[in-house]
């Protein structure tokens, strides 16, 4: 079981992607990062001042910069492409699938702004199907980071493994739940709360809220089991199995559709000895302008309706 | 007379390309006959003159680079790669066979010699912009090749990736325009101006250079000039479709349709033919 506990401490991921990116460029000369005119959104533009021989801003062409990526990729570059998630996969999919996918090259898409909690942005910049888009593409890893430490130690992995990966993190600030670097463990299920009555898997800053759900739900005598899943594809369907078995219902939290992300991999998993999951995460609509706070709450990405949900699903599973 | 018998040994190969291509489309069933014949005697030029390629070495860091964006020209780029020794030619018999390497659009990760995979349109300036600002990353004094057909211009994208090249400086960067006229619902200029040409990429920061693209004589020119501009270059290769099969030449149909049997065999005699006349 990994430490993590919910703390004061809030940092933004975006923060621990440009540390790490720097670390990164200082330890191999073959670390170059692409932007499309969001260097200062993406915080990549911290890198671009370190290594200016690296850093290439592509102006707001985001299709011409996938293809620069995999280009520099061909010729033994590590090339990190960053802009928000909606530009990063929706408009760029044919690009990620021809000149990134099929040809697996070492190109590192890292996302900023994925999710509803973009806020004020509304709908166009709220990017909720991501995930789906690129979990369906062969070769492409998906990782969806829960705090900045988490960022801090996938960044550097996944410049050390070759092939295609998308990296997706939100805009908002998030809660510090790990207190220390471990060596991230591609497509490696983190275990956060042992509890054996119900299972709670979730991504990215969602399993922030999964471990206050899990608080909300202890007094009640309910000892969920907490499983933290950074890596969506290749999704750990031995540990979603053996907390089938185990725990016997699941719930999976994600800020993203139910459609195609982590609970639609956690149903493929588990799709064999089937039982009771509930899928949270936004249910096949576009999002909406707003607080981040107040969306996460209409849109019920709360430790509250996590809670609710977890003691449905072990109804589900009593048939009570 | 040096330059002559390089010609000739250039038009020898390109006839080559042409036979392989029409060989290989035949036994496929399926493929591009026309942007494969336009382009023939362009390939012939960068692979048997142009490019620094060793064919041992597929993967040399410091060889030339091409970057096939109309990816569906795949049969004679196979056929130039395998005439120049990146792979055996009988394994030209096998384009798009199952089981086999040489798939219907380039695949890097299967045939040796092939530097980027290709096939959607519109994607391949940008890969070999990336191509030629990591050479200089690495202070290598490698090219960067890319053909690309005159339809596939109308992608958006090509045109962030002309205005990307000049903005990066790519000066080690050759862009050829396989400027047959045609795309699949008709003529270019009908379907989507292209024109004026020239004054486009110029405005983009590009130098532009114009031959006709069947006239080794001129591409060699062209592509000597090109090696010293100081900017990204683009060679406007003036073509036909189809190209020296005469019922292929300047015609739709045969796009992406194989010859029939019958088609077959007249258009491999007349390419032996124009071989014959060659050697005379």
């Amino acid at each position: 079981m990994i430490k993590a506990a919910l703390t004061d401490k809030m940092r933004n991921l975006r923060d621990g992607y440009s540390s790490a990116l720097i670390e990164l460029g200082y330890q191999n000369d073959n670390v170059v990062v692409l932007d499309a005119d969001l260097a200062l959104s993406t915080k990549t533009k911290r890198f671009g001042t370190v290594f200016p021989k690296r850093f290439f801003d592509c102006g707001i062409a985001e299709a011409n910069m996938m293809g620069v990526a995999a280009g520099l990729a061909t010729c033994g570059k590590i090339a990190f492409a960053s802009t928000f998630a909606v530009f990063a996969t929706g408009r760029c999919y044919d690009q990620i699938r021809q000149s990134i996918a099929y040809p697996e090259l070492d190109v590192k898409i890292v996302a900023t702004h994925a999710g509803i909690s973009v806020g004020g942005d509304g709908a166009s910049h709220q990017m909720l199907e991501d995930m789906a888009l690129m979990r369906v593409l062969p070769h492409m890893r998906v990782l969806a980071p829960a705090d900045a430490i988490e960022v801090e130690d996938m960044i550097p992995a996944i410049a050390a493994t070759a092939g295609p990966f998308y990296v997706r993190m939100g805009r908002a600030d998030a809660p510090v739940i790990f207190d220390k670097h471990r060596d991230f463990q591609l497509g490696k299920s983190v275990l956060l709360r042992r509890g054996k009555d119900v299972t709670i898997v979730a991504t990215g800053t969602m399993t922030a809220e999964a471990l206050r759900a899990y608080e909300l739900l202890e007094p009640d005598g309910i000892k969920a089991r907490v499983v933290h899943m950074p890596t969506v594809k290749p999704l750990d369907g031995a540990a979603v199995r053996k907390a089938a078995t185990e725990t016997g219902c699941l719930v999976t939290c994600e800020e993203h559709s139910v459609i195609g992300g982590l609970g639609a991999a956690v149903a493929e998993a588990m799709g064999e000895r089937p039982v009771p999951l509930l899928r949270i995460g936004i249910n096949d609509v576009f999002g909406e302008s707003g607080s981040a706070r107040e969306l996460m709450e209409k849109y019920g990405l709360t430790a509250a309706a996590i809670a609710e949900h977890a003691r449905r699903a072990m109804k589900l599973r009593d048939g009570t | 007379m040096q330059d002559e018998k390089v010609i000739m040994e250039l038009q020898r190969r390109a006839l080559q390309i042409r036979k392989h291509v029409i060989e290989s489309v035949y036994r496929a069933g399926s493929g591009h006959p026309g942007g494969s014949l336009s382009v023939a005697d362009v390939l012939a030029c960068l692979y048997f003159h142009e490019m620094r390629i060793d064919p041992q070495r597929p993967d040399w860091p410091d060889r030339d680079r091409l970057v096939l964006s109309k990816g569906h020209a795949a049969p004679a780029l196979y056929a130039a790669l395998a005439l120049a020794g990146f792979f055996p030619e009988e394994e030209l018999k096998n384009l798009r066979k199952t089981g086999h390497f040489l798939q219907g659009h380039p695949c890097m990760r299967k045939v040796p010699g092939v530097d980027m995979s290709t096939g959607s349109l519109g994607q391949g300036l940008s890969v070999a912009i990336g191509m030629s600002l990591a050479g200089k990353l690495d202070n290598r004094d490698y090219r960067v090749f890319v053909i690309l057909g005159d339809g596939e211009i109308d992608e958006g994208q090509v045109w962030e990736a002309a205005a990307a090249a000049s903005h990066h400086h790519c000066s080690n960067l050759v862009a050829i325009l396989d400027r047959n006229g045609l795309q699949i619902d008709g003529h270019t200029e009908e379907i989507m101006n292209l024109e004026p040409l020239k004054w486009r990429w110029r405005a983009f920061g590009w130098d532009v250079i114009a031959a006709d693209g069947h006239d080794m004589g001129e591409l060699l020119a062209a592509l000597r000039e090109a090696r010293g501009t100081g900017k990204p270059t683009l060679i406007i290769t003036y073509t036909i479709k189809g190209k020296d099969v005469s019922f292929m030449e300047g015609t739709l149909s045969f796009h992406g349709k194989p010859p029939s049997d019958e088609q077959y065999v007249k258009a491999m005699t007349e390419l032996n033919q124009i071989e014959e006349e060659l050697h005379d």
